[in-house]
């Protein structure tokens, strides 16, 4: 890996960096937020920093899926938004989504000389978001029930659906509060964050 | 009760729109209450609480009329019936608005639709037209049965039963004293108390500092900053106790002469607030809120001289070792860093371990008095744990799930034992066997969480100051009267390394 420390970025890992994050991304947010047992979750090091992902092989599998796709439709540059939409079991209601907006610079080529960003600039940004992730437990609202977590993704209008994937909708928050988290960029591609969960209505 | 009964109906017929109570259910709610599997029979009148066994057990409505519009309404497994048991997987909203746009006219006026696009974007937050959304089939996968959402557990923790072991000393559990410390700051990134080897206790309250002296009772006001809106961040006590190290918001230390109360230094070096101070004889370190961290010689003039750059974010906690060999530091980065004390051959410092296993701020730092390299970490909210390390090879060597936001640890030097303070929702302190690490007491009392822990010279109170704006110390380190002549015999003077007067 360290010679890929001095190669500036490519499209194609561009993607890969993105879909990466996103699948240590979604591991944090499951973990923090309780969605499953932290029992199940196991420490790696990355990004310089001590994460937590799943051990749980469905889990996993599912997860594998989903970052496979998203490293394809990135690399394509046809994809928006990423959405983790945690919704209560009994009765479905959305009580927290958290949103990655993708900006893809649709220019970058693959035959495109590699961009003037090092990988540890990145690995820094990326690393600052993922200790917001962390660090948002502090003011989330509990989750008081069981909840299940769904994954939503924005791509272009024009895509062909691929087998497995069905059309959705947005799982908006009836009543929301937000919070905009950092954002980072790998010069292709850049992510913004932002969680928004369901405002505590008065008792 | 009664008139509540009268309210609640009076209410429901003047508003049109809440279901009647009184009403027979409708024949598609019956179809569904039948079909449905578990909720129990609609042969229960509106107006009685109803026990749902399906749903977690809550407690029966003490407002019937609330409880019987409850019952009128869709029940949990929305609207199945017999032909689609389960139609939570369905997205009825868009499946409704797809079917009703059929029926809109085709032709619209240019600027008609250009608005009808801004309205989509603005409430879809996309644009309709150019995106879809997508979502990988089959349900997604749920954590196991009886899984109940571990935050919930941990925030609502109740006091764990005390050890069936009976503790070999009597630890008692109310706090010796109470101290008011008013308008002191609640902020957890700040160091505010310290106690001194004279037996003085030095709290920090917003921008003045009071010293208590234990022995006496007696309350000195030592320091009150000139210019409004600056406060103190960090208090730290040298050595020998004659001198004060203050850290302010205005990024300035300051150290103070107790016996003349006169400032003797004003050093500034730093370009953020000072939350975090630690002596090493003669050297005072001072972390920032930029995340450097300052080494100032005190003796000199040009007392800044070194620099440690380590963390990105506020450096909370701070300790030399007690042999004066490392630093350790801690950051709102989560971030452990271990600093030598001699600079490496670059001239530079560079940390010799960095621990990222915590999840949250780092405030909590100690070095274990009886064995060489052992240190102690706490995590704050996100974390919650405590870790033992060995800073030489680096491993952990144990860790602990506390529950709590941890704010300051405390070896004993009296007992192998450590205590720990705590945050929400018990606001408690915990004492530890090591290694073992299992609780030997746990001492509440604190009404909001707390932010600083300091213990006395002679190893047997520890002083706790808390949101709640009190001090409460806490007799938990007693010792017996045997050993306790022992150990007396074992100290000795120590030498003082500063002279008495510093330029």
């Amino acid at each position: 890996q360290l010679g890929r420390e001095h190669q500036g970025i490519t499209l194609r890992g561009s993607a890969e960096l993105v879909a990466e994050f996103f699948s240590y991304g979604i591991n944090s947010i499951l973990y923090q937020r309780g969605i499953y047992p932290p029992e199940t979750f196991t420490r790696v090091q990355k990004y310089g920093l001590t994460l937590l992902v799943t051990t749980d092989p469905e889990l996993t599998n599912y997860l594998n899926n989903v970052t496979e796709q998203m490293k394809e439709w990135l690399y394509e540059c046809i994809v928006q938004r990423l959405v983790v939409v945690i919704s209560s079991i009994e009765g479905g209601e959305v009580l927290e989504r958290w949103q990655f907006d993708i900006e893809c610079d649709k220019t970058a080529k693959d035959d495109d000389g590699p961009r003037d960003k090092s990988q540890k600039a990145i690995q820094d940004e990326i690393r600052s978001v993922i200790r917001q992730i962390t660090a948002t437990v502090t003011f989330l609202p509990l989750l008081e029930t069981a909840c299940a977590f769904d994954l939503l993704i924005y791509t272009d209008k024009d895509l062909a659906v691929p087998e497995k994937w069905e059309e959705s909708g947005p799982q908006f928050i009836a009543n929301s509060e937000e919070v905009q988290l950092r954002s980072f960029t790998t010069t292709i591609h850049k992510v913004n964050t932002t969680v928004a969960y369901k405002k505590d209505s008065v008792p | 009760m009664a008139q509540f009964l009268f309210e609640a109906d009076l209410h429901g017929l003047l508003k049109l729109d809440t279901p009647i109570p009184n009403a027979p259910p409708a024949r598609w709610q019956r179809k569904a209450k039948e079909s449905g599997p578990g909720p129990s029979p609609v042969g229960v009148s509106p107006m009685k609480p109803a026990n749902r066994s399906h749903s977690s057990s809550k407690t029966p409505s003490k407002t019937p009329g609330k409880s019987g519009s409850k019952i009128q309404s869709t029940p949990s497994k929305a609207g199945g019936d017999r032909y689609i048991p389960n139609r939570s997987a369905m997205q009825m909203e868009m499946a409704n608005f797809l079917l009703t746009k059929e029926n809109d006219p085709a032709e619209e006026s240019p600027t008609k639709k250009e608005q009808q696009k801004a309205w989509a974007v603005n409430l879809n937050g996309f644009d309709v037209e150019e995106a879809k959304i997508l979502r990988l089939s089959g349900k997604p996968q749920n954590a196991p049965e009886g899984y109940q959402n571990n935050l919930k557990v941990l925030y609502s923790q109740k006091m764990t039963p005390g050890s069936s072991r009976k503790n070999s000393r009597y630890i008692p559990s109310m706090p010796d004293r109470i101290l008011d410390a008013p308008e002191i700051r609640n902020d957890y990134y700040l160091n505010l108390i310290d106690w001194s080897s004279q037996n003085f206790l030095a709290v920090a309250l917003d921008n003045s500092v009071y010293l208590w002296n234990h022995a006496t009772g007696e309350i000195i006001q030592l320091l009150q900053m000139e210019y409004p809106d600056v406060y103190i961040s960090s208090v730290s006590w040298i050595k020998e106790g004659n001198y004060l190290a203050v850290g302010t918001s205005s990024a300035e230390v300051q150290l103070w002469d107790i016996q003349q109360q006169k400032r003797l230094r004003n050093m500034t070096s730093h370009c953020a607030r000072v939350g975090t101070l630690s002596w090493n004889s003669y050297i005072l370190s001072s972390g920032a809120r930029t995340g450097h961290i300052h080494h100032h010689d005190v003796r000199v003039a040009e007392h800044h001289v070194a620099t440690l750059a380590g963390h990105t974010q506020e450096v909370c906690g701070l300790k030399w070792s007690l042999d004066g060999r490392y630093l350790a530091s801690g950051g709102n980065d989560n971030l452990v860093n271990v600093w030598p004390c001699t600079q490496g051959g670059g001239g530079d410092f560079a940390p010799v371990q960095t621990f990222t296993q915590h999840q949250g701020a780092v405030k909590a730092v100690a070095w274990c008095p009886w064995q060489m390299n052992v240190l102690a970490t706490g995590g704050g909210t996100s974390d919650r744990h405590i870790r033992i390390w060995n800073v030489c090879s680096g491993t952990c060597l144990s860790a602990v799930d506390t529950h709590s936001q941890v704010c300051s640890i405390l070896w004993s030097t009296n007992y192998k034992e450590f205590i720990s303070g705590h945050g929400f929702a018990q606001n408690q302190l915990v004492l530890w066997k090591y290694p073992t690490m299992t609780k030997v007491a746990e001492l509440q009392g604190h009404t909001a969480r707390i932010l600083n822990l300091t213990m006395s010279p002679d190893g047997t109170t520890v002083a706790s100051a808390a949101a709640d704006e009190t001090l409460r110390l806490w007799r938990c380190f007693e010792m017996d009267p045997i050993k306790k002549k022992e150990k007396e015999k074992a100290n000795c003077a120590k030498s003082s390394i500063i002279h008495q007067s510093i330029r």
